[in-house]
């Protein structure tokens, strides 16, 4: 009779599914936040849940007479996962947006659903080019690896920088990185050297280190995802790198705010070309940072920004359309939204649906103690140069 | 009765479908109907379903240990996602047995490595093999797509009649189907003549063979057999998710795998079925209440089940349904699970 029984642990099991089914959507307006919350990304998403979070706080959670309910839900940066959850908070939950996405699979992932069920997609992290043309649902809020490659490019080949090597984490945006930054470098009579593709579930740097140090270049462009800096500064000082004399340049990634604070000196006089710094002197910055501060102990990075602009952006388009959920009418109104971030001013650009930015070019320095990332120059407004080129 | 006939009547016992097998796919069918919103979660039960039916063939009726069982289940995924990507097979169907055909090549080529040694060596080598194919490719990105996955696979209507749709009906019911069609088989298989000497050797492999069981080929074959069936997985993976990523490779899938087999209890095939249920069932549930540390809580239930043991749990489940079940049908109607080896 053993059929039976098991028969009986399955309907268990099917009792429990009927709990768990959703409620039905009212008068509230449902923003599905899907973020990596456990494995490797589990930073990006820590920093966006609390950013979202925060912006709530001090903004209330109505807009346009409707309540603003965040479904937060874990895809551990894999892309299948994403999916699923994505589609179930569509079908399912009947969510208005979709927002959150860690790393570029999982919004790519996310992008036919959100062309199919005409929910607008927030990318709040992932940063490579082609993301935004995979939907005409999709706005980001938080940058591009184009956008900060480029300027770091130009900015080393007209500072003394001759001859580079670069080391890229092997995926999307890390190609992203390395063909923008080389194009502008090479245009400005730079030299390429060597040119090492590190695995991105691969955090161990130090044979691609020693490489590095045998082809002697001026400096070393680095991109390895926001989360993986920390380690790869550990490496490069236990190698000796930094008393060598090569610099590190690269897109701001490396030097996250996040975990800037505990490279130690080996980081100081890194040059990267970011969107933002936790010591952008602004007043909107200042207060942000206190906020973030006081209410979770740490340092926002670039992805809380990415965040607390993206749920903000969210807002404003429930303002601008009353509290109106229709996917077109939420996009029309996100497109050309305009307003001043912590990170500096910042725009929705209204045919790309990608934001344009300030990027500033920073040092690292020690500011009462603490490593800072400290701009000293700015580049005003900057689309995402991998769509402008076509 | 001689010996032979005796084995023989229990052979053809066991194999007799009995009513609440039937009621059992019945209800699974139902599923489909009861829950129309819940297709996407449900169909993921069913490829680990079938997945575990795969480990449970090599494990629970051979004995063979498995920490690489990804392997065959990244294989069939990158080849059905190759074959509908490049356009090579449009028809799903076609496409899944092919791919499933590609990880038995695998399987059976690998399984020479497997025989050789025992548990822990086992363990060691499929944990190899699955490392190993990962790392190839993430290293072949220009075919695999490296980290990115395979981005952009569109999915052919199956038998060129059922579109694949957005609510994840259409792949539900292919997946249920599959995983019926390749049940009947698997049950055929472990009921089989074959299937005892399986037994025969898991329980010891010196007294099969001095009985004349050609112990390696068998389990080569059943090796191959199991990963057939986890191709066929991870083909369905690809076809109903229209996505491949490095991660079909990863060591949590084989890990989680072994698991699920623990939580649903090893050699009866019903095993793997009920324990791919439970174990999406809790995962779903934790990662609802806490996104951020439904892991802990997991870990938990895994090692209250494992100190507690798993009869005693069905026991306490079946304790409210035994005492209807008694008062209706009398004392002995009681109902009670099979062990984790089943005779």
């Amino acid at each position: 009779m053993s059929i039976r029984s098991q028969l009986l642990l399955v309907a268990g099991s099917v009792a429990a599914m009927l709990a768990l089914a959703p409620a039905q959507a009212q008068e509230t307006v449902k923003i599905g936040l899907i973020l990596p919350m456990t494995g490797g990304q589990a930073s990006t998403g820590k920093q966006i849940d609390n950013a979202v979070k925060l912006y709530m706080q001090q903004n209330g959670d109505t807009v346009a007479g409707k309540k603003i309910e965040v479904i937060l839900k874990d895809d551990a940066a894999v892309p299948d996962n994403t999916k699923r959850l994505a589609q179930e908070l569509i079908v399912n939950d009947k969510v208005n947006f979709i927002a959150g996405f860690g790393v570029t699979p999982a919004a790519l992932a996310a992008a036919p659903l959100a062309t199919q069920a005409k929910v607008p997609e927030i990318v709040m992290a992932a940063g490579t080019s082609i993301i935004t043309e995979r939907s005409p649902y999709i706005v980001r809020t938080s940058f591009t690896l184009a956008q900060s490659s480029t300027i770091i490019g130009d900015w080393a080949a007209k500072n003394g920088i001759k001859k580079v090597a670069t080391l890229t984490s092997d995926y999307a945006p890390g190609n992203d990185a390395l063909n923008f930054f080389k194009q502008n470098f090479t245009a400005g009579g730079g030299e390429i050297v060597e040119e090492v593709k590190v695995p991105l579930q691969n955090p161990d740097f130090a044979p691609f280190l020693q490489r590095m140090k045998d082809s002697k270049p001026d400096a070393v462009f680095v991109f390895v995802p926001a989360g993986q800096g920390g380690n790869f500064m550990k490496q490069y000082a236990e190698r000796g790198l930094d008393k060598s004399g090569i610099k590190v340049i690269g897109p701001g990634d490396v030097m996250d705010d996040d975990l800037l604070n505990g490279m130690g000196d080996a980081a100081l006089g890194t040059v990267t070309a970011h969107l933002y710094s936790a010591a952008h002197p602004s007043a909107a910055n200042k207060e942000f940072v206190a906020a973030y501060k006081k209410a979770f102990g740490q340092r926002p990075g670039f992805m809380a920004v990415g965040g607390y602009d993206g749920i903000r952006l969210i807002y404003e388009a429930l303002k601008k359309t009353g509290g109106k959920t229709d996917g077109d009418a939420l996009i029309e109104a996100m497109k050309g939204a305009k307003w001043e971030s912590p990170r500096g001013p910042i725009s929705i650009d209204p045919e790309t649906r990608d934001i344009v930015q300030n990027i500033y070019i920073r040092k690292v320095e020690k500011v009462d103690g603490e490593l800072y990332n400290v701009e000293f120059a700015t580049f005003e407004a900057v689309k995402d140069s991998g769509k402008t080129k076509k | 009765m001689t010996a032979v006939s005796d084995v023989s009547s229990h052979a053809i016992a066991r194999a007799r479908w009995r009513p609440a097998e039937i009621v059992f796919w019945v209800l699974a069918l139902s599923c489909a109907f009861l829950f129309p919103s819940r297709y996407l979660i449900m169909t993921d039960i069913l490829r680990l379903a079938l997945f575990t039916l795969s480990l449970d063939l090599i494990l629970g009726y051979a004995g063979i240990v498995s920490l690489g069982h990804a392997a065959f289940f990244g294989v069939g995924a990158y080849s059905a996602g190759l074959l509908a990507l490049h356009g090579i097979i449009n028809e799903p169907v076609i496409a899944l047995v092919v791919a499933g055909l590609v990880a038995m090549v695998l399987g059976f080529l690998t399984s020479f490595l497997v025989i050789r040694g025992v548990d822990l060596t086992r363990l060691m080598v499929t944990l190899g093999i699955a490392l190993l194919l990962e790392a190839l490719a993430e290293r072949f990105s220009n075919i695999t797509g490296g980290t990115d996955g395979l981005q952009g696979i569109e999915m052919q209507p199956i038998l060129g009649m059922f579109a694949f749709d957005m609510f994840g009906k259409t792949g539900f019911f292919y997946s249920l189907i599959v995983l019926f069609l390749l049940f009947l088989l698997a049950r055929r298989i472990v009921n089989s003549p074959f299937g005892l000497s399986l037994r025969a050797i898991k329980n010891n492999p010196l007294r099969a063979s001095a009985i004349g069981v050609p112990v390696n080929r068998r389990l080569i074959a059943i090796y191959t057999v199991a990963a057939f069936y986890a191709g066929i997985a991870g083909a369905l993976f690809t076809q109903t998710t229209a996505l491949a990523s490095l991660d079909v490779f990863a060591f949590e899938r084989s890990a989680d795998l072994m698991l699920v087999l623990v939580i649903g209890g090893t050699g009866y095939l019903y095993g793997g079925l009920i324990g791919a249920v439970v174990f999406k069932m809790l995962q779903e549930l934790f990662q609802t209440i806490t996104p951020q540390y439904w892991l802990f809580w997991i870990g938990l239930v895994l090692v209250v089940m494992v100190l507690v043991g798993r009869e005693r749990i069905h026991r306490w489940v079946l304790w409210g349904p035994n005492l209807i079940i008694r008062q209706v049908f009398g004392r002995k109607a009681g109902v009670a699970v099979p062990e984790s080896d089943a005779p």
